[in-house]
């Protein structure tokens, strides 16, 4: 005897499945197509890799014809790893000073009277309003010798030497704060916003200086503000190639700017594939133990209700 | 013969009556404005140690921000407000003597109950040993032996509203505002907890200064009570004194039910004053009625559960007057009858019988004609 299918279940499973359709077809099968052309050879063929797939029947000779030379030369290159690391380094850099700019920022935000909390809001998110490109190639102005900063310093009898900041590391760290701020200081002002005002109140009822009370109420509270706006600012800034494209020199090559260049100058489409695949690595590992932790917590603080 | 004064305890802790006694909260003519609006007008009061007071009022009377003034959490625009004789008007929160268990508890979400407790003590920098022994003291002061290591989200509601008092009580403040303590709890839970927080309160001596907003809390736990309206002190007293003897028609209207009847003074003589009413007739009072004059619209005001109701004509009774039954409530432990007096366009009287006995010969039914009956020690004279 079958027992009776419940008619409930059936639609059920259908919307559960459909966010894993969605990360199969668009994630998974794409990273799979990446990971199968970082394992090939690059050839002068149409597209520009071997070997090609060509049915079941040949399917030893293809699997025959894949390895791993291409991380081997990632590995052996010191080209490949200073750039991963170059990239680390400004990411990272990129962060603590979106994170020290944007939690004041932030901060304030939340502690703004509300009728003026929707205005700084859309002053925050106004930038994306004009093109990235734009904007960036406007640092260009303001940061090139003779530029607007330089002038501004001159007119005010602050400088008269140009700074030359436009092709260093300091330019690129400009754009990339500036281009980012906005990913850190929205988690954030999410997080402060709704932060019971009480708690504060009830610190400072048990004898918390305003210091004090920040330290031990405010700033733990906010913490998975600081984490997500934190993820959010140094996953894309350390793939980032066209910031340091624009605004760095020769000695700025980021991780995104070496895979460029072997996909469009080089058209080694496999040793491309091989640097996208090591720089996911990079980036999905500490993440998911990352969110690992999250979840760890989370379930020891309503595990047992 | 000496007349008895209203109301129904005999207390011994009176220091408010004591001209020696210091009070340890002393509020003189303080005045709070937000905006256009005065939420509190000119209030002066004064708060004795050891006392248990009540401050009463509906939302919006102002009785919060005279109460989160007390915190430091506001300033008062006018007046002073002294603790221990000690200015403290200008002093910030965090330097007060004083301690405040929230409404919403603000149980901190990321701490322990055990840390939640000991915060206060940790800002004092006590040493950790102390603290841990303080920490377990409160902790079986509320009943909550054993659950330190818990997280606020892992408690029930009563539960929370313990640890937030323990955390209130932790560093032995020598006041403790309460506000709205048990408007989370469920009615059951509420009344264990008023007794065990009287418990408490006699075993430590702390002064306790509750905010709320239900007359039952009020009642039963305070020494002493305030009715707020609009920003002031409408009536202080004992619980008795405000509801035997209310000061206003408002104040008696606010602190549970009264019949109120129009009338004019007939006579006044000595303590009895006779009221002529168009619907119950003379009504005689025994008031002390200063300056009442013959012909001088006045108020009485009866509490349901003061007159007796029987179905026929009592003999002897200082007021009587017939009326019909319109409405009955059975609750219970007692019953609310609705009568109308003076006809089908008369007043609706309520009138409460306990229900001592589990069966009744001739129970009161609907449309019953019936006698309403009250002695001259029940009625007061309200203002009109």
């Amino acid at each position: 005897m079958s027992g009776p299918v419940s008619p409930v279940k059936a639609p059920g499973r259908l919307v559960v499945a459909v966010p894993y359709l969605w990360l199969g077809l668009f994630f998974l099968a794409p990273f799979v197509m990446v990971l199968r052309i970082a394992l090939s050879d690059a050839a002068t063929a149409l597209p520009p890799y071997a070997p090609h797939f060509e049915g079941l029947a040949a399917l030893r000779d293809f699997l025959a014809g894949l390895d791993l030379e291409n991380f081997g030369l990632i590995w052996e290159d010191p080209l490949y790893w200073q750039s991963y690391l170059y990239s680390l380094r400004i990411a990272a850099l990129t962060t603590l000073i979106a994170l020290a700019i944007g939690y004041p920022l932030a901060y304030a935000m939340a502690s703004a009277p509300a009728r003026w909390r929707a205005i700084l809001l859309v002053l925050v998110i106004l930038p994306f309003w004009t093109s990235f490109l734009i904007r960036v190639y406007a640092w260009i102005g303001i940061l090139r010798p003779e530029g607007l900063l330089d002038m501004a310093l001159a007119a005010l009898g602050l400088s008269d030497q140009p700074l030359r900041l436009l092709n260093t590391e300091t330019a690129v760290l400009i754009g990339m704060v500036y281009s980012y701020l906005p990913f850190m200081v929205l988690p954030l002002y999410a997080t402060l916003e709704k932060l019971d005002r009480s708690l504060l109140e009830a610190a400072a009822d048990l004898g918390a200086t305003p210091l004090k009370a920040f330290l031990t109420v405010t700033l733990p509270l906010s913490l998975p503000g600081v984490l997500a706006g934190s993820a959010l600012v140094f996953i894309p800034a350390i793939g980032e190639f066209v910031i340091p494209d624009l605004l760095g020199g020769p000695d700025t090559t980021m991780i995104g700017k070496v895979l460029w260049t072997e996909f469009f100058s080089n058209r080694d489409w496999p040793l491309a594939s091989a640097v996208a695949v090591v720089l996911l690595v990079v980036l999905v590992l500490p993440l998911a133990l990352l969110q690992r932790a999250r979840l760890a917590r989370a379930g020891e603080g309503g595990g047992a209700a | 013969m000496r007349k008895a004064s209203p109301g129904s305890v005999r207390r011994a802790f009176q220091p408010w009556n004591d001209p020696a006694a210091q009070p340890l909260v002393e509020f003189r003519a303080v005045t709070k404005r937000f905006g256009g609006v005065t939420a509190v007008a000119d209030v002066s009061l004064s708060l004795y140690p050891r006392e248990f007071f009540a401050l009463l009022g509906p939302s919006g009377c102002g009785k919060t921000t005279l109460m989160r003034m007390l915190a430091g959490f506001e300033t008062p625009d006018e007046g002073q407000i002294l603790l221990d004789g000690v200015d403290i008007t200008a002093v910030p929160p965090h330097l007060r003597p004083v301690n405040m268990m929230f409404q919403s508890y603000a149980l901190f979400p990321h701490l322990s109950v055990a840390d939640n407790i000991g915060y206060g003590l940790k800002r004092e920098g006590l040493p950790r040993a102390e603290i841990d022994r303080r920490v377990a003291e409160m902790l079986a002061l509320v009943k909550l032996d054993g659950l330190g290591k818990r997280r606020p989200d892992q408690l029930s509601g009563g539960q929370r509203q313990r640890v937030a008092l323990a955390r209130a009580l932790a560093k032995r403040p020598k006041l403790l505002l309460l506000d709205e303590p048990m408007a989370a709890l469920d009615r059951k839970l509420r009344e264990a907890t008023q007794f065990e927080l009287m418990d408490i309160q006699s075993e430590l001596g702390t002064t306790f200064m509750v905010v709320t907003h239900d007359q039952d809390e009020a009642m039963t736990m305070a020494d002493r009570m305030a009715v707020m309206d609009h920003g002031r002190l409408v009536q202080i007293a004992p619980p008795d004194v405000i509801y035997e003897a209310p000061v206003s028609r408002h104040v008696a209207e606010f602190v549970g039910d009264i019949n109120i009847l129009k009338g004019r003074v007939e006579s006044v003589n000595g303590d009895l004053v006779s009221v002529t009413t168009p619907l119950a007739g003379r009504v005689e009072l025994d008031e002390e009625a200063p300056a009442l004059s013959p012909g001088a619209p006045v108020l009485v005001g009866l509490r349901p559960e003061k007159i007796a109701l029987s179905h026929d004509e009592p003999a002897q009774a200082a007021n009587k007057v017939r009326g019909e039954i319109w409405d009955i409530g059975y609750l219970g432990d007692m019953t609310m009858v609705q009568v109308m007096i003076g006809g089908d366009d008369g007043q609706l009287l309520k009138v409460s019988l306990t229900n001592r006995s589990r069966r009744i010969e001739r129970p009161f039914a609907w449309e019953d004609t019936v006698w309403l009956s009250w002695d001259v020690e029940a009625g007061l004279v309200l203002k009109p």
